[in-house]
Formats: C-alpha cells, sequence, structure tokens
C-alpha cells in the first residue's frame, strides 16, 4: 500500500478515536470499499476493539426488524449506551444499485449523538458484504458503540455469514406461521439465540410461540443455553424492553459459562475465537483469488494450468507450488 | 467507477433522498430512488417529514456523495437555508445537493444562491438528473 493512503488512514483512525462522527463516516466508506486507507485505519483502531455486544437481527422481510432495532435504540439509550447500527439492504443484481429503506424505520432518534445508523449495500460477489459489515462493527466498536446491531434478511449465504459473526443472533418471525412453521429454515433457527415473534398484536402469536418453543425441545442434548421465545409489538414497544434485558443476559451467559470441549476462558471468548477464525479464513480466500486473479507472478498460473492440462504435474502439485509462490508474492517484506 | 465493484477501492455514488417539509406524498420521491438505483446510485431513502438536521445527520453518517431534495410544500425557500447550514454543521461541506419537485422558476436563482447545484422541475427526465449527478458527484475515493 501506498504511504500516503497507509498515513491518511492512521489519521482517520486517531480522529475516530478521538471521538469524530464524521471520521467515523468516512472510514466507514474506505473499509466498505476495502481499499488502503480503509486498511490502515482499520489496524490503526482494532486494538481499541472488543467491548461492543456485537447483535444481529435477522428474519425475513417485513417482519419489523427495522421498526424493531428502532424501538430497542430507545431502551438502549434510557439506559445510556450508545448504540451502532449496520442495516444491510440486498443491492439489484442487475445495476449493482441499491434502494436502502431502513433507515425510514429509524428514525426516532435522529439527531442523537448516541446513535450512528449506516446502511450497507451489496457490492458484487464473493463475500465482500460479509467482511465489509464485519469491518465496519468493528469500527463502531472502536468509536464506542456498544451495542453494534446489525439487521439483515435472513437468506443467503452473505447474510448467514454476517449473523454468524454476531455474539448475539435474534432471529425474528411473525404470526400466523401455521403449519407453514416447517418451513422456517432450519438453519435460521439454529443460529438463533433469541426468538422474537413480532406483530404480537396480531392474532396467532402465542400459537406461533409455542410452536418455536416445541421446535427448539427437539434439539438434541442439553445446551447451555436455551434460545428464549420472546413476544414483541415493535410499534407499540410491546415486549421491547424484555428484548433488551434478555440481550444482557445472553451477554452474562456467555461471559459466565466455560467454554465448551474442554477449551480455555468463558463461553463468550470460544465465540470470539469462532468470529475471529471465521474472519482470517473469509480473507485468506479472498486473498489468495485476488492473487489468482491477478495472474499471480509472471504468468506462473498459467504456467501452471498449462501443466496440469499437458500432464506434465498434478493439480495438487501446481497449487501447492502456487500457494508456495503466493506467499512469497504477497510478503510485503520479499 | 460503473466496472467491477468487487475491485478494493471503488464505491458506486451514494445518493441520499430525503423529504423535509410536511407535505405527506412521497411517491414523487420513491420513483426517483428507483430510478437512481437503476441508474447503479445506492440510494439511502428517509421517508416523510424530515427536519433539516434528519437530513444532515444522515447525509453524515451515511456519507453520502449528493443530497436530493424532494420539496412540494412550497416551503423551499423556509428549508433550504436550514438544511444547507446543518449540512455545513455536520462536515458535509462538499456534497452536492440538488432539489426536485415544485419550485417556481423565479424561486431557482434564490435556491441555486444558497448551494443547490440544480433544481429538477417536474418536466425534467430522471435520466437528465442522473447524466448530472454523474458529472457532478464529488470524486473521494483518494485518500482523505
Ligand atoms: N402490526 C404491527 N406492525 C408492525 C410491527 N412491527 C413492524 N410493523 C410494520 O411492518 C412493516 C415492516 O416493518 P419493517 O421494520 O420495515 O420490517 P423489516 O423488513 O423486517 O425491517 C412496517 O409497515 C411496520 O410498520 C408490529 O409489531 N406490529
Ligand atoms: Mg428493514
Amino acid at each position: 500500500m501506498s504511504d500516503r493512503s497507509e498515513a491518511a488512514g492512521i489519521a482517520l483512525g486517531e480522529r475516530l478515536l478521538a471521538g469524530d462522527r464524521r471520521t467515523l463516516a468516512r472510514l466507514l466508506s474506505h473499509v466498505e470499499a476495502e481499499d488502503a486507507v480503509g486498511r490502515a485505519g482499520l489496524t490503526r483502531v482494532y486494538p481499541a476493539t472488543g467491548r461492543g455486544h456485537r447483535i444481529g437481527v435477522t428474519g425475513p422481510p417485513g417482519a419489523g426488524k427495522s421498526t424493531l432495532v428502532n424501538a430497542v435504540i430507545g431502551v438502549y439509550r434510557d439506559l445510556g449506551r450508545q448504540v451502532g447500527v449496520l442495516a444491510i439492504d440486498p443491492s439489484s443484481p442487475l445495476t449493482g444499485g441499491a434502494t436502502l429503506g431502513d433507515r425510514i424505520r429509524m428514525v426516532d432518534r435522529y439527531a442523537d449523538e448516541g446513535v450512528f445508523i449506516r446502511s450497507l449495500a451489496s457490492r458484487g460477489q464473493r463475500g465482500g458484504l460479509a467482511r465489509a459489515t464485519i469491518a465496519a462493527a468493528h469500527l463502531l466498536d472502536a468509536a464506542g458503540f456498544d451495542p453494534i446491531l446489525i439487521e439483515t434478511v435472513g437468506a443467503g449465504q452473505d447474510e448467514v455469514a454476517i449473523a454468524a459473526a454476531a455474539h448475539s443472533v435474534v432471529v425474528v418471525q411473525v404470526p400466523g406461521l401455521g403449519d407453514d412453521i416447517q418451513t422456517i429454515k432450519a438453519g435460521i433457527l439454529e443460529i438463533g439465540d433469541l426468538l422474537v415473534v413480532n406483530k404480537a398484536d396480531r392474532p396467532g402469536a402465542e400459537i406461533t410461540a409455542r410452536d418455536l418453543r416445541r421446535m427448539l425441545a427437539l434439539g438434541t442434548g442439553a445446551k447451555p443455553w436455551t434460545p428464549p421465545v420472546l413476544l414483541t409489538s415493535a410499534s407499540t414497544g410491546q415486549g421491547v424492553v424484555e428484548l433488551q434485558g434478555a440481550l444482557d443476559v445472553h451477554r452474562s451467559a456467555l461471559e459466565t459459562t466455560p467454554a465448551g470441549h474442554g477449551a480455555t476462558g468463558s463461553a463468550w471468548d470460544e465465540r470470539v475465537r469462532g468470529i475471529a477464525g471465521g474472519e482470517v479464513r473469509a480473507l485468506l480466500r479472498i486473498t489468495l483469488e485476488r492473487w489468482l486473479d491477478r495472474g499471480g507472478r509472471d504468468g506462473t498460473v498459467v504456467a501452471a494450468i498449462a501443466d496440469v492440462a499437458s500432464r506434465r504435474r498434478t493439480a495438487t502439485d501446481a497449487a501447492e507450488a502456487l500457494v508456495r509462490g503466493a506467499v512469497r508474492d504477497l510478503d510485503p517484506a520479499g | 467507477m460503473d466496472g467491477d465493484r468487487t475491485e478494493p477501492g471503488t464505491r458506486p455514488i451514494r445518493v441520499l433522498i430525503a423529504k423535509p417539509g410536511l407535505d405527506g406524498h412521497d411517491r414523487g420521491a420513491k420513483v426517483v430512488a428507483r430510478a437512481l438505483r437503476d441508474a447503479g446510485f445506492e440510494v439511502i431513502y428517509t421517508g416523510l417529514f424530515q427536519t433539516p438536521e434528519m437530513i444532515a445527520t444522515a447525509a453524515s453518517q451515511e456519507d453520502v456523495d449528493v443530497v436530493g431534495l424532494s420539496i412540494l410544500s412550497g416551503a423551499h425557500l423556509a428549508l433550504f437555508p436550514r438544511i444547507m447550514d446543518a449540512l455545513r454543521a455536520n462536515g458535509m461541506d462538499d456534497v452536492l445537493v440538488i432539489a426536485g419537485g415544485t419550485i417556481p422558476d423565479e424561486d431557482v436563482p434564490l435556491v441555486r444562491d444558497l448551494g443547490v447545484a440544480a433544481v429538477f422541475g417536474p418536466g425534467t427526465s430522471l435520466r437528465e438528473a442522473v447524466a448530472f449527478i454523474r458529472d457532478h458527484a464529488p470524486r473521494r475515493d483518494g485518500p482523505a
């Protein structure tokens, strides 16, 4: 990376740590673009992260996620906590454009210094949204926001990856699923640490909650944490204080439960390590992929492919040789 | 800019569409938002009844390149100075501000003096607005 970009990123990082909100917004754009300024800025502020409670809020479109986030922001503000929000909307696959409308429902605290809302769109393939979202959450964390709420539509690989990078995952459903409850993706229930039946002002909420509890009871084995099923009405505020309370309880439970499988530390530490592992793997993959897309160095990739096609080398041997070349190539000292 | 969006260091133009004032019609604003999305922009739509402070806070947090104000209420001469002040107070000095809706011709020079770069009346084609944004949105990919 150029020295100039690095210096600019470090300067932005320092202003962010000093509490400048405009700088936070600028640096978010840089990490979202995955450019050199963003990279240097994140490197600068990363040691100051790790305090914010990262909460994923996921569920089908129209379930009331944004309305619920708006309501729960109010509860956190009453407790004196600063709230960061990342609202993820899918882009139009055709034009790359996007309409990001989640803010419409999150305006109750519009001019409140203690609330920072940012909308993110998917800008391409290959996990870019997940990488950008997690990096953005780190910046909000460094800027002192706790919690950091991340709203995603509960479908698609990127979105599941984003939810999996949260300390606590809230899965939002609505009443009236009836027999269709079987169609709730098993995967989405499995990632839920808290299940919410929103729009509880509508008929059938209790039945949906009961069905969800039954489904959870079918899960195998004794788990250290049984996801609570909560009823909320985001538009009236009913159950929202309880939801915030349950989120704090989940965090404390993670912090006081020992890690499983003989690992060191708490369940929280274990989760943090799991999230870090996912991040490192994703970045390792994309770093190698980008190196490959650039053609490696001096046509090594083309040569390797030709070797495999003409049966001079196996694909395994060629791939291992390429990885060794990539390591040399990507080493800034090399 | 319109090329491969997975390429590090690029970003689509980001536009905030805001609806200041007290009139309750946002069909026009929504049509504009969709057209800009279809042109490849990232459009943040903030809904009805936005105060100048709300608009400026959203523009700053979302780090947009462009703020599009849709106004039908006739309150433009009262609202635009407050919006421009609020944008400056939020560090958004270089943002491109454009306006649409019903602004009488004789007021257009006044509005432009306030720093609104262009006014798109009811007769303007959306293609014109898209082209204007492409030509005039500040380029901010370089180091800050
Ligand atoms: N009746 C009722 N409507 C709600 C509730 N929460 C949200 N809504 C409405 O549901 C619609 C979708 O809400 P939104 O928050 O945008 O859903 P999202 O797509 O999941 O973010 C809006 O019209 C909300 O006003 C609720 O608790 N009860
Ligand atoms: Mg939403």
